[in-house]
């Protein structure tokens, strides 16, 4: 099971008894808001969380991998995640599968 | 953006809820996110993108003020994939 908007939903009900439409209306403003400062070039800095980073990336030859055909791929900007000291140290300890 | 900035835009918009308990909605909502992760479970946002963690084996390491070696175990790392509509929207 994945962690879902729904799910972070239930948890502002539960938690903090907002009503089922605040908690929807709250889940989506937060990654909206999020997505826009992103859009307009600015990084996202989330203290105990992590930094969500924008990135410029040049053109670059490509290959298509199915006919073999060499296609420019196109400068772009493109978004990173640098997870923060306190999230990098709570998820280093999980005791998981290999992948 | 800082998180108080990003708590103080969503306050502009959602002028229902009073200031400090937006303040701990996002923080609750950081919260979870972290702890999902720190369980092993992934987070999948449709159009923003999906968290999950990516496996690093053992490796030898050094000491770089002693050379010293130093045994590391294996660990996981926290991992994001942007969701089309973030990768659209940030490339436009």
């Amino acid at each position: 099971m994945a962690l879902t908007k729904a799910a972070m939903a239930e948890k502002l009900f539960e938690d903090m008894g907002l009503n089922k439409r605040e908690a929807k209306e709250m889940v989506d403003l937060f990654f909206e808001e999020i997505r826009l400062a992103l859009e307009k070039g600015e990084q996202v800095k989330l203290s105990g969380f992590g930094n969500f980073d924008l990135r410029t990336k040049n053109e670059r030859p490509g290959r298509n991998p199915k006919t073999g055909e060499e296609i420019p791929i196109s400068a772009r900007r493109v978004v990173t995640f640098r997870p923060g000291q306190k999230l990098r140290a709570r998820v280093e300890s999980y005791v998981g599968h290999d992948e | 953006m800082t998180k108080s900035e990003l708590i103080e835009a969503i306050a502009q918009k959602q002028t229902q809820l009073a200031p400090k308990d937006i303040d701990l909605a996002i923080k609750t909502l950081l919260e979870q996110m972290a702890q999902s992760l720190s369980e092993g479970e992934r987070i999948e946002i449709r159009g923003f993108g999906s968290f999950s963690l990516h496996y690093r084996p053992p490796r030898t390491g050094r000491n770089p003020k002693t050379g010293d070696t130093v045994s590391l175990p294996a660990k996981y790392v926290p991992h994001f994939k942007p969701g089309k509509e973030l990768r659209d929207r940030v490339n436009g």
